[in-house]
Parts: C-alpha cells; sequence; structure tokens
C-alpha cells in the first residue's frame, strides 16, 4: 500500500476545521464554554450553539481511535475493567480511552461533559453508555424519548411529543447549565444555515447517479457527512466547506473523473455498488482497497444517512425551530423500521443503476444488526440484483479478518462480472 | 495434446484437474497443502498430469486390442508398481535427511537415535510392499500421513526399550517430513514408468504380440508432450499462484461451475473443505447468484474432523465408518475445535461409546452447515455436496437427514471426486478462456458424478 495519500483541498479543509474544534473543547475551561456529550443519530447541534454549547461525540472519537490503530489497546483497557468482549465496541474504546485519560483524536485532552444529552433512543446501548459515564462523571444527564418509527411514518404526534421534551426537559437544562435564556431567533438562524449546507451535501451525494461517479459514497461518503454529522452543522464553516466540495465534485464530474481514492484517481468504473451499514474503522484503507482494486465504487451507502436522511427531502427549516429538530431526530436512519430501510436500499439500486448491493454487518452491534439477512434476501426480490454479506466489526481490530474478507469480495465481484453477459442478454431479450 | 489445468490451493489439500480440448476429465492429483503452497501446486498439478497419462494409457490399450481385463489388471499393477516406486523413493529421502538430524543430536553414526531409524525404515520399507503389492490398502493418500503413522508406531515400540526418548524419535521425523515436502521432485518421471511397466508387465496373461504394441503405446504416451494450454488457479491460496489477474477464479464460482459440470441439474452446493465451509446457490447454467461463507470461525469444517481423529488416534478415513456405527448420537454443542476436545474427553468420561460421540459430532457439524444453507437461500432441488467433507459417509448421513426434515429433499448428489469440484470448475474456466466461450456448454459432456 502506499504511504502518500491523495487528498482534496475539502479534506485538508476538515482536518483543520476538526482541530480548531479539539482546539476549542481542549479550552473550554477558560473559555467558559459549556461541553455536551451527545450522539450524531438525531443530534441537537444547532440547539446547542444557540446555548454555545461545544459538542463531544463519543463515537466518532472512538472511530477516529480505530482509524488511528488506538483501538485496540482503548477496547483492552475497557476489558480489564470488566466490559465484556461482547459488548459494542464503541464504547469499550470510548470508555477505554476515558479510563487512559481522556486523550482526544487530535492529542488533546477532552474536557468533562456539563451535560449527557441523549436525544435518540433507537440504540438501547446509547443509554447505558451514557448511564457508565454519568457514574463517572456525576454530571446532569437530559434524556429525550424518541419514538421508533414502527410503522414507517411519522406522525404528528410523535413530533410533538419530542418538541414537548424539548421545551420542558431540555431547554430548561441548557438554560441552567449555561445561564443563558433560551433565544429561538438565534436557533432559527443556525438551522436556516444548515439548511444551506444540507442543499449541498445532497447534491454531492446524488453525484454518484452519474457515470462514471465522481465520488464514492461510502469510503469517500464518510469524509463528506463528517461536518454536518457531527460539531459543525449550523456554522458558516460548514456552509464553506459543502460549498468547496460542491465545487470540486462538480468539476470532477465535468472532466468525467471517477472518485479519489488513497491512492489516487479510480479510472474506468466497473462495479457499482450500494452498502448498508457502517465501514470498519480499524482497517479503513485497507478495506477500501478490496474495493478500488476491482474498480468497484460504492454509489449510495446507508451509513451516510444515520445522521439525516437528507436526501428523502428533509431540511432543517427555520420557520419551525423545535418541530424541525424533532423531525430530525425522528427521521435519521438507525430509527426507521426494516421495510424503510429495505424500500431505501432497493431504491438507491434503482436510481443509483447499482450492479450490486452489499450488507456490512457489525458483529458486535445486535440493535443494528438484526433483520440484514432477511433485508438483504428482500432487496434481492425487489431489485433482481444479487447481495453479499459480510461481517466485520466497528473499533475491534481483532474482529476484521482481512483474508476472508476479501475472499468473498473477490468472489462477489467475480460472481457480478460473469452475471454482466447474462445479464445485459437478459435485458436485450423481447 | 493441449490441456487445460485446473488448481484448487486449499488451506488443508491442493488438488488439480487436467482436461483435454473436448473438456473430458483426463487426470487428477492432490497433496498436502503443507507450509509451502508453491510445491503443492506443482506436485498437484504433475500428479494430474501423471494420472491424465496412466487414462491416455487406458485408451491406449483398448486401441491395442487387449482382452479388457486384462488391459485392467494390467494397468492397475502399473499403477500400483508406480506408486511403489514413487512411496520407496520418497522414503529413501526421508531417511538421508532424517540421518542427518539424528547425527547432530550426538554420538554420530552410531548413536542411538541413528540405530533406532536403520530399524524404522526397515519396518517402513516392508510396509510399502504391503500396501502397494499386497492387500493392505493406505489409510491415506499421502505419504506424510502413511509413513508418519508407521514411524510413530515403531518410535514408541523402541522406545519401550529405554535406548532412545520417544520425543526425540518424533521430533526428528517431524522436522524431516517438513524439509523433504519443502523440496520439490528432481526424479524423471519417464524412467520411472518405463521401470514399473517392465516390473507390473512381469507375469501378465497378454500374449507377446499384444504386450509388445501395449509397450510401444506406453512408450509413445510417455513421450507424448502435454501443453498446458491454459491454467487457473482457485482456492485459498490463490493469490500464491503466479498466474495474471484473469486466471486466478474465486472458489465459489469454481465450486458452482465444477458442481453443475458434474451434475447439470444442481441448483444449490454446499461445500465443505478443511477451513471453511460454502453454501452457494447457481442456475441452470452453472452461474452463482448467490452464496455464504463462514465467517471469522471455522468451526465444524474439515479440519475439526481432522483434529477429531487425532484426538481419538484415528485415521482420517475411519472416523465416518464408525460415526455410522453410533446407535445413540450424543448431543454435541461445540463445534469450536478448541473446545470440542474437551468435550469430546468429558462424553468420553462420561461412559458414552466413542461410535455414539462421533455420531455427534457429524451432526453438530451438519447443523452449523444447515444455517449457512438457510442464509444463502435455503436448498432446492438438485443438492450437490461437494468438498472432502463429502467422503465421510456419516457426515453425509448426517445431513440427508437434515435436508429431508427441513427441505423435504431426499436425494443429495455426490461424486466420488467431490473433493476435486473446486479444481474442476477452475479446469473448467481455463477451458472457456482458451475458447473465449461459455464453459457451461462443455460442462454438459462431464459426466464423473454418481448420485449418492
Amino acid at each position: 500500500m502506499k504511504t502518500h495519500v491523495v487528498k482534496e483541498n475539502s479534506m485538508l479543509r476538515q482536518k483543520d476545521m476538526i482541530a480548531e474544534h479539539f482546539r476549542e473543547l481542549a479550552r473550554a475551561k477558560e473559555s467558559g464554554r459549556k461541553v455536551v456529550y451527545t450522539f450524531v443519530p438525531g443530534n441537537l447541534t444547532e440547539l446547542l450553539l444557540a446555548f454555545d454549547c461545544l459538542p463531544v461525540h463519543p463515537e466518532i472519537n472512538a472511530l477516529q481511535s480505530g482509524m488511528r490503530k488506538l483501538s485496540g489497546e482503548y477496547i483492552a483497557e475497557a476489558e480489564r475493567h470488566g466490559h465484556s468482549e461482547d459488548v459494542c465496541t464503541y464504547v469499550k474504546c470510548d470508555i477505554g480511552m476515558l479510563l487512559k485519560g481522556n486523550i482526544g483524536p487530535t492529542g488533546e485532552k477532552l474536557p468533562e461533559p456539563d451535560l449527557l444529552l441523549l436525544s435518540y433512543t433507537g440504540c438501547f446501548t446509547f443509554m447505558k453508555w451514557f448511564e457508565l459515564l454519568r457514574e463517572r462523571y456525576k454530571c446532569p444527564v437530559a434524556m429525550l424519548h424518541v419514538p421508533y418509527q414502527a410503522d414507517g411514518t411519522l406522525e404528528p404526534s410523535m413530533i410533538e411529543y419530542v418538541v414537548e421534551q424539548l421545551r420542558r426537559e431540555l431547554i430548561p437544562k441548557l438554560e441552567q447549565i449555561t445561564g443563558k435564556r433560551y433565544d429561538e431567533g438565534r436557533l432559527a438562524g443556525f438551522l436556516a444555515a444548515s439548511a444551506r449546507a444540507e442543499e449541498d451535501l445532497v447534491w454531492v451525494l446524488e453525484s454518484a447517479k452519474h457515470r462514471p461517479s465522481p465520488i464514492d459514497a461510502y469510503f469517500g461518503g464518510v469524509y463528506y457527512i463528517g461536518p454536518l454529522f457531527t460539531a459543525f452543522r449550523g456554522t458558516q464553516a460548514a456552509i464553506e466547506y459543502y460549498r468547496e466540495l460542491r465545487e470540486e465534485v462538480a468539476e470532477r464530474m465535468r472532466r468525467g473523473l471517477g472518485p479519489v481514492t488513497p491512492e489516487g484517481e479510480l479510472e474506468d468504473e466497473r462495479f457499482r455498488l450500494v452498502v448498508e451499514g457502517p465501514p470498519n474503522w480499524t482497517h479503513f484503507r485497507e478495506f477500501w482497497k478490496m474495493f478500488y482494486d476491482e474498480r468497484a465504487v460504492v454509489v449510495a451507502s446507508t451509513y451516510t444517512k444515520v445522521g439525516g436522511t437528507y436526501d428523502r427531502g428533509f431540511r432543517h427549516d427555520p420557520n419551525r425551530p423545535l418541530e424541525t429538530l424533532a423531525e430530525y431526530c425522528l427521521g435519521c436512519y438507525t430509527n426507521l423500521n426494516l421495510p424503510s430501510r429495505v424500500e431505501m436500499i432497493a431504491r438507491y439500486v434503482k436510481e443509483y443503476a447499482a450492479d450490486g448491493f452489499l450488507v456490512n454487518s457489525v458483529k458486535s452491534c445486535n440493535s443494528f444488526s438484526a433483520g440484514q439477512l432477511p433485508m438483504l434476501r428482500r432487496i434481492e426480490e425487489l431489485t433482481g440484483v444479487p447481495g453479499a454479506f459480510i461481517e466485520t466489526d466497528l473499533v475491534d481490530p481483532r474482529y476484521f479478518s482481512a483474508a476472508n474478507v476479501k475472499n468473498r469480495l473477490e468472489s462477489y465481484f467475480q460472481m457480478l462480472a460473469q452475471r454482466a453477459p447474462a445479464a445485459r442478454a437478459e435485458a436485450l431479450a423481447p | 495434446m493441449k490441456v487445460y489445468v485446473g488448481i484448487d490451493l486449499g488451506s488443508t489439500t491442493t488438488k488439480s484437474v487436467v482436461l483435454d480440448e473436448r473438456g473430458e476429465l483426463l487426470g487428477r492429483g492432490i497433496t498436502n497443502s503443507r507450509s509451502n503452497y508453491d510445491v503443492a501446486c506443482q506436485i498437484a498439478r504433475s500428479e494430474a498430469l501423471l494420472d491424465a497419462r496412466f487414462r491416455l494409457f487406458q485408451r491406449g490399450f483398448d486401441d491395442c486390442g487387449a482382452a479388457p481385463e486384462l488391459a485392467a489388471a494390467l494397468l492397475e499393477r502399473l499403477r500400483r508398481e508406480f506408486r511403489r516406486t514413487q512411496h520407496l523413493r520418497l522414503l529413501a529421502e526421508l531417511e538421508a535427511i532424517c540421518r542427518v538430524h539424528a547425527e547432530h543430536l550426538g554420538a554420530g553414526r552410531s548413536g542411538p537415535v541413528v540405530v533406532a531409524l536403520d530399524e524404522i525404515f526397515a519396518a517402513l520399507g516392508l510396509e510399502a510392499d504391503r500396501l502397494f503389492r499386497g492387500t493392505a490398502r493406505p489409510r491415506s493418500d499421502f505419504f506424510r500421513d502413511i509413513a508418519g503413522a508407521t514411524y510413530a508406531s515403531e518410535a514408541e515400540r523402541i522406545a519401550r526399550r529405554g535406548a532412545v526418548d520417544h520425543d526425540t524419535l518424533l521430533g526428528v521425523y517431524d522436522k524431516s517430513i517438513l524439509q523433504l515436502e519443502g523440496k520439490p521432485s528432481e526424479s524423471l518421471l519417464e524412467d520411472q514408468l518405463l521401470r514399473a511397466f517392465e516390473l507390473a508387465g512381469e507375469g501378465s496373461d497378454l500374449a507377446p504380440a499384444t504386450r509388445a504394441r501395449i509397450e510401444r503405446e506406453v512408450r509413445r504416451t510417455i513421450e507424448l508432450p502435454l501443453v498446458e494450454a491454459q491454467v487457473v488457479g482457485t482456492g485459498y491460496g490463490r493469490a500464491r499462484l503466479p498466474f495474471a489477474r484473469e486466471c486466478i477464479r474465486s472458489e465459489i464460482l469454481c465450486h458452482g461451475l465444477g458442481a453443475h459440470a458434474t451434475f447439470p441439474g444442481t441448483r444449490t452446493v454446499l461445500d465443505i473443505g478443511g477451513q471453511d465451509t460454502k453454501a452457494i446457490q447457481v442456475d441452470e447454467r452453472g452461474l452463482v447468484t448467490a452464496f455464504q461463507m463462514n465467517d471469522r470461525c471455522a468451526a465444524g469444517c474439515g479440519r475439526y474432523l481432522g483434529y477429531i481423529a487425532d484426538e481419538m488416534g484415528l485415521g482420517l478415513h475411519e472416523l465416518g465408518p464408525l460415526a455410522l456405527c453410533g446407535k445413540r448420537p450424543v448431543r454435541i454443542n461445540s463445534t469450536c475445535t478448541v473446545f470440542a476436545g474437551a468435550e469430546l474427553r468429558d462424553r468420553l468420561a462420561m461412559g458414552h461409546r466413542r461410535e455414539d460421540i462421533l455420531a455427534g459430532l457429524h451432526r453438530a457439524i451438519m447443523l452449523r452447515a444447515m444455517s449457512l444453507l438457510a442464509r444463502s437461500g435455503g436448498v432446492r432441488r438438485e443438492f450437490t455436496f461437494t468438498g472432502g467433507v463429502a467422503n465421510n459417509a456419516a457426515a453425509v448421513a448426517a445431513l440427508r437427514a437434515l435436508v429431508r426434515e427441513n427441505y423435504g429433499i431426499e436425494e443429495i448428489n455426490i461424486s466420488p471426486g467431490s473433493i476435486f469440484t473446486g479444481a474442476l470448475g477452475a479446469a473448467l474456466f481455463a477451458l472457456r478462456a482458451e475458447h473465449g466461450e461459455d464453459a457451461t456448454a462443455h460442462a454438459e459432456n462431464q459426466t464423473c458424478g454418481a448420485r449418492a
């Protein structure tokens, strides 16, 4: 593998944004800004910004630790403190990091939380995770109950229910912690900024409908969603980042170029895929390489929707500040029921003209991995396109068996290649 | 003549299949994969090419007008004589290596280990005669197993006399066999074949004129160049093969095509190899439509059976027949190879019979395979079982019962050459690469299968 990694300007810009955010976190005590630990799905960044709070996302820290080859050590530390081998590896990585001094991914110490904010309940592990953190930090907790979209629909009563909780539970708590009054006008300003960036993100993600796709909507996609899914939604920095990204992608598309991989441009796109499930972080580049070596491009992924299903039309709406935040919490991908997830993936296969789809199932995540095999069968039926299934893990390096994953992917790509002439013949048949 | 070669570098064994230009089976070769894939590949390939010559001998004999039963008997003697010559050659090489190691252990050529080796190799030489000239049959296909078993029992016998330690003797063997297996073969095949033919011909009832014709035919066949027009590799070690990218195929595709070639009605394939289990769905052309493989854990694969055989002091070939004698299969929960050893000893300690425990173990393996089959889309008619484990009658019986129970399907296709299915598929891909056409057309001509 090459050591020199090709990066675009937008990537470098994002790196600077993240570094600045962690610097601000390290200075939080002096600057007097309050720190809120919260999760990506259903995050309420604009509301936190309206109170000048700084968010910390434990699962993002965990994945960063995974990419920086630190997670193995952190997980081992958590296990030494009694956490079982089968527990979600994000949790153990975070706990391990905490036990080892809470040094964040950029090397600076993370501040302790002033509030633990849980604004999404589809993952029950999140609750237990924050219970563990509460034990440690003895800080206030705000826990919203966000109803699951069991019927695949978002009812007005569900929105009202979440708005009520924002109004009665969260906003008073934020006011108390920060000593600031809730300013709805200020919130609306951040929401308007969010919507602008969201517009550009959707444009970038949908550029993959083009042939060849100018982006990889999974391995590249995880970078593209970064600012909007984390601390930067509603900021000017995010608007600028997405504008630059969109220009870069538009230029690639105009020149008929493929996605940028760590080893340079991918030429001559061979397979177009849809992927369900998060990537493995500990072997991210090795995993990606298994795709680009075969000239396989991911044109759509569900993971890039866990922090918002913007491509289904949702935008933060400054005219309905609390309602729009409630809709956002309720609408993230992980809160959708199985038929909605099936429908989404099947639609991607068709709209993005994919040759196949792949489920990367996460071994240590039971709540999200359950149901993925029946989903795979159903999507095959709906689309007539064959699916593949592999199992890896988020940040536990022990659970990534490169030889097995490669073997399966190679088999799958060869199967797709073998199928291609037959599929063409079928399409031509009267 | 042009031939097409498929090589399946498996985790436990390496197989090779040679086809002629019409896609008909000419030869098959198998060896243990050992630590050196390159050598394993070379040996399996030369074994298959050698086997191809035997098949060509047979074709030639038929043309010479020899009575079929006499020709068949001659061919069988030729095969066994040849095997014996090869076996003796390997024994001689092994002995030489063992002696070097033994001399390093001290006291030079008069050391107790060297003296023990004299005795061991005398016994091994006698055993070769029994196996290849007498009525005894080897309990494994591989030199390392055949020689290893006798070496170990002789070493134990000698150690009991007290002059030399058992572990020391085994250590010498372990080091030497690895060295031998890593060494490519250097002997001239033609000479060995001719010598074997002379030995096999002694005492034959063939008329002198026929015999002369046959001898001419044998010489002609030996000299016939077999040109490898295309070689395709598959299996775990495929990345090790010095082939172009397009000459490497996934074992999933090869097993699908190989199973289809053997049984054209195949729709579902179960392959259980040394360390992986594959459930494959194919269409009417043998093209793979869906597949599932075992994940990060190889519990319940062929290696598991090998381990169990070792634990029980049995040969791998003896496991299935013994398990079939089980009347009341014992429930075994763990298919983890490591835990299974503990569970095995526990059940033995509780007084269960070996055959009942083995029957339970075979069922446990198949339960795992059933879950993989279900994942891949279930079992559809016709159902073909391939891979080394398909040679195990108890495994087949357990699978048959489960497939009947779950899918109402009675028949399972099993070819006696099921272990070669992946290599056959690879050889068919080789043929296709040469002709640039759909290998499945040739696949229809293949009839090497038999229904179990």
